[in-house]
């Protein structure tokens, strides 16, 4: 790779940030998301509505919040409620995008933030759902954002904490989850994935700059969809950098 | 009449770690005093008189945000050993970790957000220490205590349906009596002791929040004992001139404590920042379990009121974290 004017944080941010359609309302946790959402207010999405797990929404994100309870969440914002309000919205269909990650995920776009090794007895002992299983379940399209590696994405996860496709087409209706809901997009370091619509698999969408599908397939630890036509996704722009090192995160508090 | 029964399609393995009676959480409620009457009292006096030892407790707050921090120190300082607790925490809920004060949790988040991983958590459930985990959802937990606060037995949620979430919960998966669709009913949450941090309160203990509220309301509702500590203890005409921005009334409480900047290191709608450095420093060394304990002495154990941790964490310091009028 040549020299690159950006990091593969910066890489992400802007991926998914470009997935986020405007005058729409996003489910936003901590990190990476709030930087996308903010950096998709001021490029291509001026109406798009960010929603806070404890209750905050339609924040205008002039600083960047450090957690989804913290006063920025609500900072000139158009209500300021709590979590049962939040968590009732969008369990009523209300919130289209929803943001996840965690330290497992298989092909149908199952997450475990929960465990490795058995829950009642854990090698390791994860956060937990916290909101991610209520993200999952009720917004219409859910995006996940992780590195990319064999070690995180899985055959098996170990805890199943937040529904992806479950067992595949068909199981999250069968389970009774909310019709017309599920994971949307895959944004990882090397590349953006969909998923198939006849086998709810992960499938390569678009290669980062740079990457190569080799190494997608390397860094999986599943067997991924590879259609004939992969597309590639663009560079930052040099306004996307800019709007986010100078005004995003003017504060230098995740990039 | 005819021969139906509800279809139970599934039920989580984890315990039920605080069964509820809801007629016996209304007749506690019936002989509650009604009377505005003062309880002002120290975090000592409060704590002392209504916390139990294996008591189940909740503490309500967001991330680091109005974290009730003052009577969390009081519940390590006294030292006990076998509270269960709501795991919807942070800061609060690793130092307790870290003390040993809980063994049985149900869980849904315990991490300190960006910071990562909660190591006293990890150390305390892998090494068996904790010996119940029950898991939950965000959702699931506030709902709970909705369903508490409404005095029913469950709250219906499509939150959980499909996951291992559920498996390790003790909710049950029933078929739809109306649709015929698989529902999660997720079962009602009645703590022993709620520990909850507001803007202001007046003695009797008519309690505002500024800002978002959290889950302050559902779970107020859903206490058998109560213990709010407040920024300002202000004069009742106070609350009688907003009355629509009290979040719990009175006669759900049982102690008023006053604890100016009572969330630190966490942060205060309105009021404060977080104190970045502070909270950093505790969870470098709370990845080390013998740090860990040197900052619960220096900081917890070798202090006897919220006044010496004020005088000990710098007047000035405290006031530089204050937010400045735009």
């Amino acid at each position: 790779m040549s020299e690159q004017k950006y990091n593969g944080t910066e890489l992400m941010i802007c991926l998914a940030s470009r997935a986020m359609l405007d005058k729409a309302t996003a489910f936003i946790g901590t990190g990476i998301p709030m930087l996308a959402a903010s950096l998709a207010q001021k490029m291509h999405a001026p109406s798009l509505m960010p929603v806070f797990e404890f209750g905050g929404t339609g924040a205008i994100l002039e600083k960047l919040p450090l957690a989804v309870g913290d006063m920025r969440t609500y900072n000139k914002g158009l209500f300021a409620e709590g979590i049962c309000e939040i968590m009732e919205t969008s369990q009523r269909g209300f919130i289209e995008y929803g943001f996840l990650g965690g330290a497992q995920i298989d092909a149908y776009g199952n997450l475990n933030t929960t465990v490795i090794g058995p829950q009642e007895k854990p090698k390791v002992r994860l956060p937990g759902s916290g909101g991610g299983n209520d993200v999952g379940t009720a917004c219409w399209r859910t995006i996940n954002i992780m590195r990319q590696s064999s070690r995180s994405f899985v055959e098996k996860i170990d805890f199943l904490t937040t529904p992806g496709f479950l067992s595949g087409p068909g199981s999250r209706e069968k389970a009774g989850l909310p019709k017309g809901t599920g994971p949307y997009l895959v944004v990882t370091d090397l590349c953006t994935m969909d998923f198939d619509p006849d086998s709810c698999r992960m499938r390569v969408k678009a290669l980062n700059p740079g990457a190569t599908i080799e190494q997608v397939v390397e860094n999986c630890g599943f067997e991924l969809i590879i259609p004939d036509k992969i597309g590639a996704n663009g560079e930052p722009s040099d306004e996307e950098l800019r709007i986010l090192r100078e005004d995003v995160d003017k504060e230098k508090l995740y990039i | 009449m005819s021969e139906k029964t509800i279809k139970v399609l599934e039920e989580g393995i984890g315990k039920l770690i605080q069964p509820f009676d809801l007629d016996e959480f209304r007749a506690h409620n019936r002989a509650k005093d009604k009377a505005l009457t003062d309880k002002l009292m120290t975090e000592a006096a409060a704590v002392d008189r209504y916390l139990d030892e294996g008591d189940y407790i909740g503490v309500e707050l967001y991330g680091t945000v109005r974290c009730p921090m003052t009577l969390v120190r009081e519940i390590i300082r006294r030292g006990y050993k076998n509270l269960r607790s709501v795991g919807q925490g942070v800061y609060e809920t690793d130092m307790m970790l870290g003390a040993g004060c809980l063994t049985e949790l149900d869980w849904t988040y315990i991490g300190l957000e960006v910071y990562g991983v909660s190591a006293n958590a990890r150390r305390a459930v892998e090494s068996g220490y904790v010996k119940q985990v029950t898991e939950w959802s965000n959702a699931a937990l506030a709902w709970r205590f909705k369903a508490g606060a409404m005095g029913i037995p469950f709250i219906p949620t499509r939150s959980m349906l499909g996951s291992d979430t559920l498996k390790y919960s003790a909710s049950k998966v029933i078929e739809c009596p109306f649709t015929g669709e698989p529902i999660c009913l997720i079962p009602a949450l009645v703590l022993d002791t709620g520990f909850i941090h507001v803007n202001r309160a007046d003695k009797y203990g008519n309690c505002q929040i500024d800002g978002i509220n959290g889950f302050a309301s559902e779970m107020a509702g859903a206490c058998k004992k109560l213990i709010v500590s407040a920024e300002e203890i202000v004069e009742t005409d106070v609350i009688r001139k907003n009355p629509d921005k009290t979040v719990i009334p009175y006669y759900q409480v049982d102690a008023v404590v006053h604890a100016p900047f009572g969330s630190h290191p966490g942060e205060m709608s309105g009021a404060y920042e977080r104190d970045e450095e502070h909270i950093k420093s505790y969870f470098t060394e709370s990845k080390d379990p013998e740090k860990t304990q040197a900052y619960l002495k220096k900081w917890v154990y070798d202090i006897k009121t919220h006044d010496e941790y004020l005088d000990l964490i710098g007047r000035d310091h405290l006031e530089s974290l204050r937010i400045k009028e735009d």
